[in-house]
């Protein structure tokens, strides 16, 4: 054991064997997807057991904090409503999922260590079990969206296909948070507590409650903020406009950058999370 | 054909929440738990295996046996393949089934049969597998109504029916078991004897840690005996809990 544990395991981990190691874990985990598209629809299911509703509290829920919220800053902002209230909408239940990919990612591996260390199952089952029931979650609330466009009349056109890459690429890049915090928090236990702060502020810093024009110039505020990336990706093509290339650019280098670090450190570290938990 | 080769496993575990100040910087002698150690950076090392060889062949039963601490489990867990070993090389054949603390890994909101869904889909079997299987395990468990309850209203020996009918029921080649199946009732106890012993039969192999000398001697032909993560013998199951015997009343 040297001085300096992981640095040491940085060191001697990155062989091409456990390069190999770690992307069949997660290619092997993918394919476990009865498995954890079981367990994703279970934790939604045994969060609103024996509510006669279930999860349509979702639905429900969001609509009416979109609801009062859009109300209130539509007055606040002085905006027109038919336009502010979708926008609203969409980048809310957008940063929704983003969010809760990065918040319930942190605690992937926290959460299965019972798993863990019972079964040998590829590892990387429990971030797609993350990932798959927060798009349940997505798919119960962008209804709300819908009933709010369809209300004030506004049709986004063929173009709204274009929200479905785009939310696969979303997930995609939930999967690397997924992997990477997953992995990170289960080491070192004040990461999901620094994650959920950041994530805390960039919902204030993202445009979601406000539009990017209010802001006076472009601003690095959002150029360098990849959540602003990640919600534009998917909202724009729900408000009936095609994302810029620029958004498209950004997106593309977040996942090649996000995937890189995930799969370095999930070659170096991935067979040591099962003591870590 | 199913086998298991162990050459010089090591295992250390870090442990990052104890205070390490309290821990004495050498190694602390002792014959309960695996060995402590200090690393330069204060974090307490604990040795769960130390330097293990062991081969294990088809139609082996062995007992593991040792103190509290002494490294069985986490020797079953390595062939689970749960942990990987930071040290050492592990070849296991055959498809592994671990039977350990069964109220991990079962969802308790869920129903029996849900859960005997969720513990067959995890240990590799498909829906289609598992559907074909579910009324042979509901028969084993024999708990019949109660399956469509959830598994919380169980009590612990119904738990550990349910999983062991699913975690036998898959066939596999290697069954894994953490101090047997103690919480069953006595009828339950024979009937799952009588599985084992038509798995071992079929050439399976079966590793069971227990403190259970009655267990060990009837269910295990050869046994390990574990001290402070080392092998310290391997034999006939009843010269190795003569020589635990003696060992620890030194």
């Amino acid at each position: 054991m040297s001085s300096f544990p992981l640095a040491a395991q940085l060191r001697a981990g990155l062989t091409a064997h456990s390069f190999l190691r770690a992307v069949s874990d997660i290619w092997s985990g993918w394919q476990r997807y009865t498995l954890w598209g079981t367990m994703g629809f279970q934790d939604i299911r045994q969060r609103y057991r024996r509510s006669v509703i279930g999860p349509f509290w979702l639905t429900i829920s969001m609509g009416i904090m979109v609801g009062a919220l859009g109300f209130l800053y539509g007055t606040i902002f002085k905006q027109e409503m038919h336009d502010y209230l979708p926008y609203l909408c969409a980048g809310f239940v957008i940063w929704g999922l983003i969010s809760n990919l990065v918040l319930e990612g942190t605690g992937a591996f926290i959460v299965g260590e019972g798993l863990i260390k019972q079964l040998a199952a590829p590892l990387s089952v429990h971030v797609y079990r993350v990932a798959w029931s927060n798009l349940i979650i997505f798919f119960h609330n962008i209804w709300i969206f819908f009933i709010v466009a369809l209300w004030y009349g506004k049709n986004p056109g063929w173009v709204v296909l274009l929200s479905i890459p785009a939310l696969v690429v979303v997930v995609i890049n939930g999967v690397w948070m997924g992997l990477l915090f997953g992995l990170l928090s289960a080491r070192f236990r004040d990461i999901p507590q620094i994650v959920a702060s950041v994530v805390q502020v960039m919902f204030f810093v993202t445009p979601i409650i406000w539009r990017p024009d209010m802001l006076p110039g472009r601003a690095f505020i959002l150029d360098l903020n990849p959540f602003y990336y990640l919600v534009q990706l998917i909202r724009a093509p729900l408000l009936g406009h095609v994302p810029d290339a620029r958004i498209w650019f950004g997106v593309l280098l977040i996942t090649v950058a996000g995937w890189g670090v995930a799969l370095l450190f999930y070659t170096v570290y991935r067979w040591r999370l099962a003591y870590w938990v | 054909m199913a086998s298991i080769d162990l050459r010089n496993v090591s295992v250390a575990f870090p442990i990052y929440d104890a205070s390490s100040r309290s821990l004495k910087k050498s190694l602390l002698p002792g014959t309960t738990g695996g060995r402590i150690g200090v690393g330069a950076d204060h974090v307490s090392i604990v040795k769960a295996l130390d330097d293990v060889t062991l081969s294990l062949r088809h139609g082996d039963r062995v007992g593991l046996v040792g103190h509290n601490g002494a490294g069985k489990t986490t020797l079953l867990r390595v062939l689970a393949g749960i942990y990987e070993p930071g040290a050492g090389a592990v070849e296991v054949q055959g498809h592994v089934a671990p039977l350990f603390d069964i109220a991990l890994g079962m969802d308790p909101e869920a129903t029996g049969y849900d859960n005997i869904f969720l513990r067959g889909l995890f240990l590799g079997l498909t829906r289609k597998q598992v559907r074909a299987r579910v009324d042979e395990i509901a028969e084993f468990t024999e708990l019949g109504d109660f399956l469509n309850l959830p598994i919380r209203t169980y009590s612990a020996g119904m738990r550990m029916r349910l999983a062991f009918a699913v975690s036998t029921s898959i066939e596999p080649d290697i069954l894994l078991l953490d101090e047997g199946i103690g919480a069953g009732d006595a009828a339950f106890l024979e009937k799952a004897n009588r599985r084992l012993a038509e798995f071992t039969d079929k050439a399976g192999i079966i590793v069971l840690a227990s403190h259970s000398e009655g267990l060990i001697k009837t269910m295990c032909k050869s046994a390990v005996l574990f001290e402070r993560g080392q092998v310290i013998a391997v034999g006939q199951t009843s010269h190795i809990l003569e020589v635990y015997r003696d060992r620890s009343h030194k």
